[in-house]
Parts: structure tokens; sequence; C-alpha cells
């Protein structure tokens, strides 16, 4: 059985006829025909699969087509209106050589896009916390978070600045991904 | 991964939803944010004939004050909480606990009410509102009912909540006033924890170390009969059965809870 399924997909309206099981990244892919969204781990884990739904970054394996219905897709190919004329945050992954393999470079694009309307001016931290649902295979971390602050309109070196204050006292506190929970907690009033 | 075929139905009330629930029972399945419910119907270790979606109804999504509590709708995201001022001034934990859920993707997805009905023994939002001491509202075809948190839990994956009920609410008290902490600890970015303390005035939450979220009751009984942060958190693990896999032996856990129980506690007494 199929569900009639209408939703915006980069700023253009898209209708079919779907089994309810088909996931958002397949029918963006082979049904659409969008190849940009990458499917990395099937898993919810490397967010290679990210996409804007309803303006909000999403895993599109883990969001059944149907459950867009009525809603509003972006995915990389949306972002630029043409070569020419790059997004910001597309236009400072180039500039700062914010990819290396490429394959996790729409997720990464399409994350940083959420996370800037989340917060405009994120600091160095904040954009790695931002980016934790984006495994790079690379490990080219560096130079995307660089790239996430210059389209933010902040400077790259900013990542110099924090990471010489973090590394010598931090120590393993300061690792990311040791304990995430330590930042928080507040004393009674 | 594709899931087994399924027939799906996104009704525009919970009353809608529970009229399908009440004709289909165990063969249907409410998908909120579907975060934990996809991957395992992927994984084809679920297969239910009928998903109903309740993702969109916006009487589910609601975080409010009511007298001393405060309602928070079962369908409001992780990112809802996360970023809730009213939460922040009344409930301060249950932000930060969000905040530590998955990722950023994630978190725009899944609901607490989809967390706390998964009853995943690693999650961390169950555990944070059984130390907070809340109360989750269950409606159903007999009408509502509110059941305590320490009542919720019966096992791995499992609630009290029968097949033909839906959560709706989640109630908790408002703290505002108490000490508060939460310490997980991973070994990766937005992985599950290996153990998690979640501390709200004394009362002491651990994720990951049983079956079910439980308190640590012997930590809480000492704190109470004065003694040191030091002395009670030694107690942490006393009565906990945790399990043991690749990332921790249960010995490991429980050093991982005497050890966290005390960071929690001294930046909740800060």
């Amino acid at each position: 059985m199929t569900t009639k399924i209408e939703m915006t997909v980069n700023g253009e309206a898209a209708s079919a006829d779907v089994e309810p099981r088909l996931l958002l990244a397949h029918y963006l892919r082979d049904v659409l025909g969008l190849k940009a969204t990458n499917i990395g781990c099937d898993t919810t884990s490397c967010g290679a699969c990210t996409v804007l739904l309803d303006g909000e970054s999403v895993k599109s394996c883990t969001v059944l087509a149907v459950q867009a219905d009525q809603q509003s897709v972006t995915t990389m190919e949306g972002l630029s209106p043409d070569p020419e004329q790059l997004h910001p945050v597309p236009a400072a992954f180039r500039a700062e050589h914010g990819l290396q393999c490429g394959f996790c470079t729409p997720g990464m694009v399409m994350a940083a896009v959420s996370l800037l309307a989340e917060n405009p001016k994120p600091t160095e931290q904040e954009v790695r916390e931002g980016l934790e649902g984006n495994l790079c295979r690379c490990t080219g971390y560096h130079n995307i978070v660089r790239a996430v602050l210059v389209a933010s309109g902040q400077s790259a070196e900013k990542v110099h600045d924090d990471d010489t204050e973090k590394a010598p006292s931090g120590g393993l506190a300061a690792a990311p991904g040791f304990s995430v929970g330590d930042e928080t907690g507040g004393s009674g009033s | 991964m594709i899931p087994v075929g399924f027939e799906y139905a996104r009704p525009d009330s919970v009353d809608g939803a529970l009229a399908l629930l009440a004709e289909h029972g165990e063969d249907a399945t409410v998908l909120a944010g579907g975060h934990s419910l996809l991957p395992v119907m992927k994984l084809r270790l679920a297969a239910p004939e009928l998903i109903i979606d309740i993702g969109r109804l916006t009487e589910l999504s609601h975080i409010d004050v009511d007298g001393d509590e405060v309602v928070i709708g079962a369908g409001a995201r992780h990112r809802a909480v996360e970023s809730s001022e009213l939460l922040a001034a009344e409930c301060p934990l249950l932000p930060a606990v969000a905040r530590t859920v998955g990722d950023p993707q994630v978190r725009h997805r899944g609901t607490i009410g989809g967390s706390l009905a998964h009853a995943d023994p690693a999650s961390d939002l169950p555990a944070a509102v059984l130390a907070i001491g809340g109360s989750v509202v269950l409606r159903g075809p007999q009408g509502t009912r509110t059941v305590p948190i320490t009542e919720f839990y019966t096992g791995m994956f499992s609630t009290v909540k029968e097949p033909n009920e839906l959560i709706t609410e989640i109630r908790v008290p408002r703290t505002g006033g108490a000490g508060w902490a939460y310490e997980k600890f991973v070994r990766r970015a937005n992985d599950w924890a290996i153990v998690g303390v979640a501390v709200v005035d004394n009362r002491v939450g651990l994720v990951n170390m049983c079956a079910t979220p439980l308190r640590a009751t012997a930590t809480e009984e000492a704190l109470a009969a004065g003694a040191s942060i030091a002395d009670a958190a030694a107690l942490a693990a006393e009565g906990t059965d945790p399990s043991e896999d690749l990332t921790a032996t249960r010995e490991y856990r429980r050093h991982l809870a005497r050890v966290l129980t005390e960071r929690a506690l001294t930046t909740a007494n800060a």
C-alpha cells in the first residue's frame, strides 16, 4: 500500500506515492534524484545524510518520507542559487579547505547551516559541540570548525586562540567526549 | 536497511490516536520522533503492522507551569526541553540533561515521552525524571491515570504503560531553588552514557546501573543522616546490578557510579 506525500523540496513542490517504510534519504536520492545527500552509516550516527526539515537539521536515514509530508526539506542542492553564488557556508568550506574526500561535506554543511540559524555567533567550542552528530573519517575537523566560524562572520584564528588556552591545563576534562556533563550544574539558592 | 512494510496513520488528535490504539492493540506502535523506534525497525527487531504518527500533535508539545509542577507534553522535542526558559528557571536539571542526548539532529526529532516510553536503561532522561521525582500521565480507553515515576519502569525496555495507552504528559515538581547536576560518562561524542548520575536536591538518579533507572538510596540515606559527600558517594553502587558490555565491566560501572556521584553531589552542593 502506498501513501501520497507532498512536500516542498529546495523551494519546489514535490509529490509522489510512496511506501510508508521509504526513508527520507532514499526518497531524496532515488525518487527525486537529489544525490548530494549521502548515506554513510545508516544508523543515525555519522550525519552524512543530514538535511533540513522545516529549517532544522535531521538525519534523513532516520526519518520516514511520510513524516516529512506537508513540510519543507532543504538539501545541499538547494542552498546555493548557482555554482558562482555559493551560500556562505559552502563558500567558507571552500575558502578554509573544510573538506578532504568530501563524503561528509553535504551533511556537515547542512548541520552547520542549522547550527548557525540557532546560534549565529558560536564560539569554537559551540561549533564543535554543534557538529557532534557529524563524523569526518578524514579527521579534517580543524578546518571544518574554521569554516563554520568564517561562515558566521568571525575569524578562523579563534580556533588557534581557544586551543592554546585549553591545551595545557584542561587535561582529560577538556577533551571533547570524555565527560559531557561536567559543565552542567548549579548550587541551591 | 529497510524496515518491514507497515501501514501508516497520522491522526489529528490524541483521541484519534487512542481510537486507533484501541482498534489495533499490540499490532500498532506509536511513532513520535522515531529516533528509538525507526532504528529497531530498520534492524527488523520490531515489525509493527501499523504506525500511528503522533509527532505533529500540538496538544502534546506544551511546556507549562501548573501549580507546584511543570507539565511537559510527551511530544516535546529534546530541543524544546533543552531551550525552554521556563524549565531553565523551574527545573534546570531537565534542559541540562536534554542537551546531552544524542546530537543536535537527534534532539530536533526525539521527544521526552518517547524516551521515557522506550525505557532504555542507558537513556539520560528517565533517570533524570526519577531524580526530580516526577510522574507520567497516561491516557487510555478507561481515562487518564497519573503514575509516579518510581512505579513507571518494570524492566529493561518495559513500563506499566498498556498497549492501548498513550503517554500524554510528564509532570515534574518545580525545583528551581534546588542544587542540581548531571554527570554523564562517555568515550565518544554523541554516545550513550556508559554511566550517568543525575542529582536534584540530593536525590540521586543512576543511568545504566540496572535494567531500569534507579535511585542511589544508600547514598541518599547517608546524606540525610549527615554523612560527607565522599562517604555518601562511596555507597552509590549499593543495590545496583549493572550490565557488562564492550564499553565497561560491571565493576568498572560501579566505580564510575561512585566517582560520578561524588562529582555530581559536589557540584550540586557548591
